[in-house]
């Protein structure tokens, strides 16, 4: 389970051992993969949409959203399975189009995991550099090497079906891994683990991806497993890129609503914008510095644990002010649910600890505006609202 | 929780596409029936007992009688194994013997060989039902159909009669029997492995060779022995292909048995009966070697 340091993974080329260890920022030169609006179809349906990101070296990068939008046709269309219809990929700044998958210089660890069921874990493993045509010592010291690191040596001569879901993962990424490639993808890659084997891995595939100085692109659905991971985050909905940021400015600024209710938890309160903020109905109007246009219908983002409570009596000028519906201690947190009159969803605040407040109290509702933000309701329209950068 | 190692479902689903032969009936049960059911009540064992006797019975009454004495089939008079040594000294069955193994030898080549890239080719190019129907239904026509058609084929391009055109025949239905068998386990396989051999830069010969045989083996290996357990007493379809002077073992026996059925009769068809046991079993461990659970 623990590796030495003493062992890491250096990506082959000569380029790569010059960048390794720096992190390169994007703006650094050219990206190490740039997905220059790709447009994939499964026959008339549009599965991938106009999509633009650059990826450095050395970065940890996550395609993240919900089912069927686009990200593991996308990981696919990288790794040379889909071939998008127009658009471009271009690695190292060579078009990987035209390239077939056993000759790029990109790995894919499968959802399925994918490992050979007639070959032991050893084979598996060794699989990749035989088909390189690698000496059998050379094959064998890497192997080695790699069984090590992720720490499966006495597995090594077990078949896959003797094995558990965490050791699979771990065979499955040992033997992308060796291969030392530019780019390694990973499908869904901790989504057939249960909870706790789940937040070790996590951690484990950040120490790697540190430590073998390697690009990771990771899609998940999972947004805390994003979040937890990535350096980046696109935010992939319906086929179209709604945000790339990393994980702090996905969450304290969203681009888009949808954005705003896959990441985190929050209340959102539709309404219009307007020039210093945006209208609710039945409420009035609330300052936030925004970009909408006037008159657009807009979505105000209130982080549950932005808000705080006072009870309405105490003469603290909330902003909302209403009713306690509900009140769920968690543990470490309370949340609340307020109603608010004028409001259609009651709004839900997180505070610290347990509360004091019962059903059927009077509380106001504060927020620091700061905090805050509008976006775009960009429901009715399904249009991206974050452009790629 | 749930427990991940049990996503890896038994990868040799019972062959639903395939012909109900009872051999096949035979692998397709082994791997879901294993689990616990719940006890029958007792009397319930009366009418599979009752199936089983009525099953093998006949049979039964065949190898017993190889071992009579008597050269009356119908009276017992003490063991013997002077049928078994007649046997090996008729010319004729001997004869008929060799061209039943040639043939069933070359039929398992080429309709293996066949069978296995038609599996692969309709697994990957075609999505239709239809088109896998129509592969299989050489092996659910009746045989008087195919001989018939092969007879008539065979008189219009002048085709010359022999051992080679019943290979051909036999080739025509063992093909559809081991293309039905391949697919069932092609279709169990998770198609990613392929795609897994791509991406670690294997060629597609290499992925071929490397990942899709050895995945495909066991459905290959079953496959195979049935082909050569059916060519092996294939009367129909013989006796219209074959020439006068190349008949295989079931119609060396047909002409034997017209003048009266022999004891050395029983004592062949206790070997043959063997040979095709064996071949089912070995048929089945294999199949059973290739699933997820392996015997440990």
């Amino acid at each position: 389970m623990t590796a030495s340091s003493a062992h890491p993974i250096t990506p082959a080329t000569p380029e790569t051992r010059a960048a390794a260890g720096q992190h390169a920022p994007a703006a650094h030169g050219d990206p190490l993969l740039r997905v220059d609006h790709v447009t994939a179809q499964y026959g008339s349906v549009v599965a991938v949409d106009d999509v633009t990101i650059d990826i450095a070296e050395n970065e940890f990068f996550a395609l993240l959203g919900p089912s069927g939008c686009g990200k593991t046709t996308l990981l696919r269309a990288i790794a040379g399975f889909e071939s998008p219809v127009a658009g471009d990929i271009r690695l190292d700044g060579s078009s990987l189009l035209g390239v077939p998958p056993h000759k790029r210089p990109v790995n894919l660890m499968f959802q399925s995991y994918a490992l050979f069921g007639h070959l032991n874990v050893e084979k598996n493993i060794a699989y990749g550099l035989e088909a390189e045509r690698l000496s059998r010592t050379e094959i064998r010291t890497r192997v080695g090497e790699i069984i090590e690191i992720i720490g499966l040596g006495e597995l090594a001569k077990r078949r896959p079906a003797q094995l558990s879901g965490g050791q699979r993962q771990r065979v499955a990424l040992a033997r992308a891994l060796v291969k030392r490639p530019r780019l390694l993808l990973l499908d869904e890659p901790l989504s057939a683990l249960d909870r706790k084997v789940r937040e070790e891995m996590q951690l484990e595939l950040k120490r790697l991806q540190h430590e073998a100085g390697m690009t990771f692109v990771v899609v998940t659905h999972d947004q805390e497993e994003a979040m937890s991971m990535a350096d980046r985050i696109a935010v992939l909905n319906r086929g179209r890129l709604e945000q790339l940021d990393t994980p702090v400015s996905l969450y304290r600024r969203p681009a888009s609503r949808f954005v705003a209710s896959f990441i985190g938890s929050a209340n959102l309160l539709d309404g219009t914008a307007t020039a210093s903020g945006i209208d609710l109905p039945g409420h009035g109007e609330i300052a936030v510095a925004h970009e909408v246009a006037a008159g657009r219908p807009a979505t105000l983002v209130l982080r549950t644990e932005d808000l705080t409570l006072a009870p309405a009596e105490s003469g603290s000028t909330g902003v909302f002010t209403g009713t306690v519906l509900d009140a769920t201690f968690l543990g470490g947190s309370s949340t609340i649910a307020v109603e608010v009159p004028g409001l259609a969803q009651p709004v839900r605040a997180t505070v610290h600890a347990a509360t004091t407040v019962r059903r059927g109290d009077r509380v106001a509702l504060a927020f620091d505006h700061a905090t805050a933000s509008v976006v775009a309701d960009d429901r009715s329209d399904g249009q991206a609202v974050g452009a790629p950068r | 929780m749930t427990d991940p190692t049990r996503r890896q479902a038994p990868a040799t689903a019972p062959p639903t596409t395939a012909p109900t032969t009872t051999a096949l009936r035979a692998m397709g049960a082994k791997g879901a029936s294993r689990s616990k059911r719940p006890r029958a009540l007792g009397w319930l064992h009366v009418p599979l007992w009752l199936g089983y006797v009525f099953l093998y019975l006949p049979i039964a009454v065949v190898v017993v009688m190889s071992f009579n004495a008597s050269r009356n089939l119908f009276v017992w008079r003490g063991f013997s194994l002077d049928w078994y040594v007649s046997l090996f000294q008729n010319r004729a069955m001997l004869e008929g013997l060799g061209n039943t193994l040639i043939v069933a030898a070359s039929v398992t080549a080429i309709s293996t060989a066949l069978g296995t890239l038609l599996a692969v080719g309709i697994h990957r190019y075609t999505r239709g039902g239809l088109i896998r129907a129509f592969s299989i239904a050489p092996a659910l026509l009746p045989d008087l159909l195919l001989g018939i058609g092969l007879l008539s084929f065979y008189a219009l391009v002048s085709f010359t009669l022999g051992l080679h055109s019943i290979i051909i025949a036999h080739s025509v239905f063992a093909t559809a029997f081991v293309t039905a068998i391949v697919l069932a386990r092609i279709s169990g396989l998770d198609s990613s492995l392929e795609e897994a051999s791509r991406d670690l830069g294997a060629s597609p010969v290499r992925t071929f060779i490397r990942v899709t045989l050895p995945q495909l083996a066991p459905g290959i290996v079953a496959g195979a022995l049935l082909a050569f357990t059916l060519s092996l007493d294939e009367f129909v379809i013989a006796f219209f292909t074959a020439a006068p002077t190349t008949p295989t073992l079931p119609i060396v026996i047909y002409s034997t048995v017209r003048f009266g059925v022999t004891p050395e009769v029983n004592a062949l068809a206790t070997l043959l009966l063997l040979v095709s046991i064996v071949t089912i079993l070995v048929a089945q461990r294999l199949t059973k070697i290739g699933s997820a659970k392996e015997p440990q």
